[in-house]
Formats: structure tokens, sequence, C-alpha cells
């Protein structure tokens, strides 16, 4: 049985954590907003480049003339998977989700006798993965200086996935990150993204010409959408990011209340067996004159 | 026919506007072009320069790079890498964005040594950009 001055201390330390939790989760709540409407501007842009690269590729990539990042390199033996996780901690179970669906990935392909080359994009994925898959790691985007996510990082890591891709380290590259749904749900995703992968256009494409060429137009803008779907799934993972934590922080402080009013509870119960139990002393002394 | 187009500018980051518009010039690749209602449909990639709006209410200017423009009868679509309202690009930005081109030209210089066609490429791109310093007064040191 704790004393009093234990329940005491115990109910006023989580007092304190629930003050920081609560706090985490209204700074999350305000950057949520802010990554949502970054995401949310981001849109149009993804929207028409897709439409207009998916119609490209539709009428140019058959051919064996089309860009290797369309085609692939007609081998799918070495694989490169991009994981994209959080910076920091304290978002419920974000990291490991993304991390599950990746190590998951890892174990299918290799199982299927294929290589895996891991590129981890935020320090928490990192983490998880360098205890049992360290040496598939090849190299690590460090974010944490990253205040607002821009078009800048997202094409950094792109020209680095396309620079490797040129050397011939990999044949296919799938990025991991997880697709914002609502504060309560963010489903974890995999792209591919190299060779590129379009879904199927609605048909109705209008004659265009083209300036200079259809295949040099495409040539120059395959590389982009690399970029463009790993600045898509940034913002998608920061607002998931900060939706997880909202809820993680709204259920945290939502059990310290509750464990407050468990604690004081039993604070008022141990004070009032203290104050029976010298009432006791006194009366039964009091009888003994 | 209606005698106005619906031109949208969009970055990845934010869409910079959307307004009816009389007529677009148009940094394309292969020369400058002004799109206006009724344009056959055209994809044309973007060379570094000014893209003009002209619209009921005056005109804008933008600093684009990278990217391409989508022009149908009705609309103009330019989904540019980067963009700027020229208002907003201080020289500091300028010689940021020269600096990009100045260093793929270099690496263009060092990777193809003896095929003049992609290290050209890039000392135009290089030279756009600056020609774009140069009409809005910004200066650039070598």
């Amino acid at each position: 049985m704790p004393s009093l001055k234990d329940l005491k201390n115990r109910i006023a330390s989580v007092k304190s954590t629930r003050k920081i939790t609560k706090a985490m989760q209204m700074v999350a709540a305000a950057k949520l907003r802010r990554a949502q409407d970054a995401a949310e501007s981001a849109r149009p842009y993804t929207e028409r480049f897709n439409a207009v690269v998916s119609a490209l590729a539709a009428s140019a990539g058959g051919s064996d003339t089309a860009p290797l990042l369309l085609r692939g390199t007609g081998s799918d033996q070495v694989h490169m998977l991009v994981v994209m996780t959080a910076e920091r901690g304290l978002c419920g179970g974000f990291n490991s989700s993304i991390v599950k669906k990746a190590r998951q990935a890892v174990r299918d392909l290799q199982a299927q006798g294929k290589t895996v080359k891991i590129l981890t994009v935020g320090k928490k994925g990192r983490e998880q993965l360098r205890r049992d898959m360290g040496d598939l790691i090849v190299d690590h985007v460090d974010l944490s200086a990253v205040k607002r996510m821009d078009y800048a990082t997202a094409q950094s890591i792109g020209k680095d996935l396309l620079k490797r891709f040129e050397a011939g380290e990999f044949d296919v590259a799938t990025i991991f990150f997880a697709q914002f749904q609502s504060v309560i749900a963010q489903v974890p995703t995999a792209q591919q993204v190299i060779p590129a992968k379009f879904e199927a256009t609605d048909g109705a494409v209008a004659d265009y010409d083209y300036e200079p060429s259809e295949e040099a137009i495409l040539e120059d803008l395959l590389p982009a959408s690399v970029s463009t779907a790993v600045f898509a799934a940034l913002l998608e993972n920061a607002a998931s990011e900060q939706g997880a934590r909202m809820s993680a922080m709204d259920n945290a402080t939502r059990n310290a209340g509750d464990m407050i009013d468990r604690l004081t509870i039993e604070f008022n119960r141990s004070r009032q067996a203290v104050i029976t139990n010298e009432l006791i002393e006194i009366i039964s002394g009091a009888e003994a004159l | 026919m209606a005698d106005t187009l619906q031109f949208d500018l969009v970055s990845p980051e934010r869409k910079l506007a959307s307004v009816q518009a009389t007529e677009v010039q148009i940094p394309a690749a292969e020369g400058a072009m002004t799109a206006m209602a009724g344009h056959a449909p055209t994809i044309t990639t973007l060379r570094p320069g000014i893209l003009r709006v002209v619209h009921a209410g005056g005109s804008d200017e933008y600093v684009v790079s990278g990217g391409f423009a989508e022009i149908g009868a009705e609309s103009v679509s330019v989904l540019a890498e980067r963009a700027l309202p020229t208002a907003e690009v201080t020289q500091e930005i300028f010689a940021e964005m020269v600096a990009e081109y100045r260093a793929a030209h270099e690496k263009a210089l060092a990777n193809f040594k003896n095929e003049p066609g992609p290290v050209d490429d890039a000392a135009h791109l290089l030279a756009d950009m600056v020609a774009v310093g140069t009409h809005m007064g910004l200066s650039y040191q070598e």
C-alpha cells in the first residue's frame, strides 16, 4: 500500500504528463491543418501532371524505344524500397505500420529470390529497420532539418533515386508511406515509381500537338514524375504523421485523466483511513482512562 | 466562341493563378508562343523564362522554369516545376536559380566531353535563365 505522499507525488506527475500530452495534441492539430493545406495545394499539380504523363505514356509507352524509366530495365531482380517515416515518435502506430508493411514486402521479395535494397527517409524508420535488416539499408535521408516540406526536398530524393537507377543499382523502386484518410485512419501504402506505373486513362485524350516531340516530352517529364510522386507521398506522410500524433495524444490525455481520477479516489480513501485510524486511537485512549 | 481562356498556373507547392485570360505568352521549349482562345491543342515543355498572362484586369508576369504547358482551345494549364510571380523574385532567389543551371551546365561539360548536344542544351538553359534576370534588372556575376 503506497503512502499518502507517494500517491500525491504520483498524481502530480500524471497531471504534468497530461499537460504535456494535451499540449502535443494541440500542436499536432495546428500542424495537421497546415500539412493538409499543403497536401491540398499540391493536388492540382499532381493530378494534371499524372493525367498528361499517363496519356503520353499510353501512346508512346508500348514501343521498344520508350524511355527506360517507363519500360524498366527488363528485369525485376533488384528492388529498391524507399521507406518514408517520421523524424519523431509519439505518434501512435504511424511509424510501425509503415515499417511493418515494408518489412513484409522485403520478406516476400526475398522469398522470391530477389535482391532488396532499402533507402530510409526519416529517422524512425531507420531505427526500426536497422535491427533486423540493417545490412539492406543503402542510404538514409535525414529530414530533421526540414521545417516545411518543399518540392526541393522531394526533388533531391527523386534525383538521388534516378542517379542510382541510371547507375544500375536497382530495377524497380517502390515507395512506402502512409496515405492520409482521416485523423484516425492512415493507410500504409506501397507505390511503385520506377518503372513508372500509371492508372489507365479514361480514354478521351485530345489530339495534341507536341513540341518538341512526344518522346522528348516524355523523356523530360518522367524524371519529374518520380519527384512528383515522392513529393505527394511526403506530403501525405506529413499529414498522416500529425493526424496519428493527434489521435495518439488525445488518447493519452484521456487515459491520464482516467488515471488521475483513479489515483485521487485511492488517495482520498487512504487519507480517510488514516483519519479513522487516528480517531480510533484517540477514542480508545480516552476510554482506557 | 468565347474570346477568353481559362488559365491555370500551378507549381508542385501551390496554385499561383487561375484566371480568365485573353492571351498567355509562354516560354516554350522551341521558342516563345502566345496562346489565345481557340489555339490548337498543344503540349510543350518549358524553358526558363517569363510567362506573361493578359486578362481583363491587366497583365501578370511569372518567372517559370521546368515543367510543361498544356494548351487547349479553351484552357491553358501551365505546370511549372518552379514558378514565382516576378515581384517575388529577389536577387538571392535569382542567383540560386542561375546557380542551379550553372551546376547542370558544368555537370554536362564534365559528363559529355565529346558530345556537344547535351552541353549546348545546358548552356542554352543557363543563358535563358540569365536573360530572365537581365529582363528584370537583376544582375548576375560570374
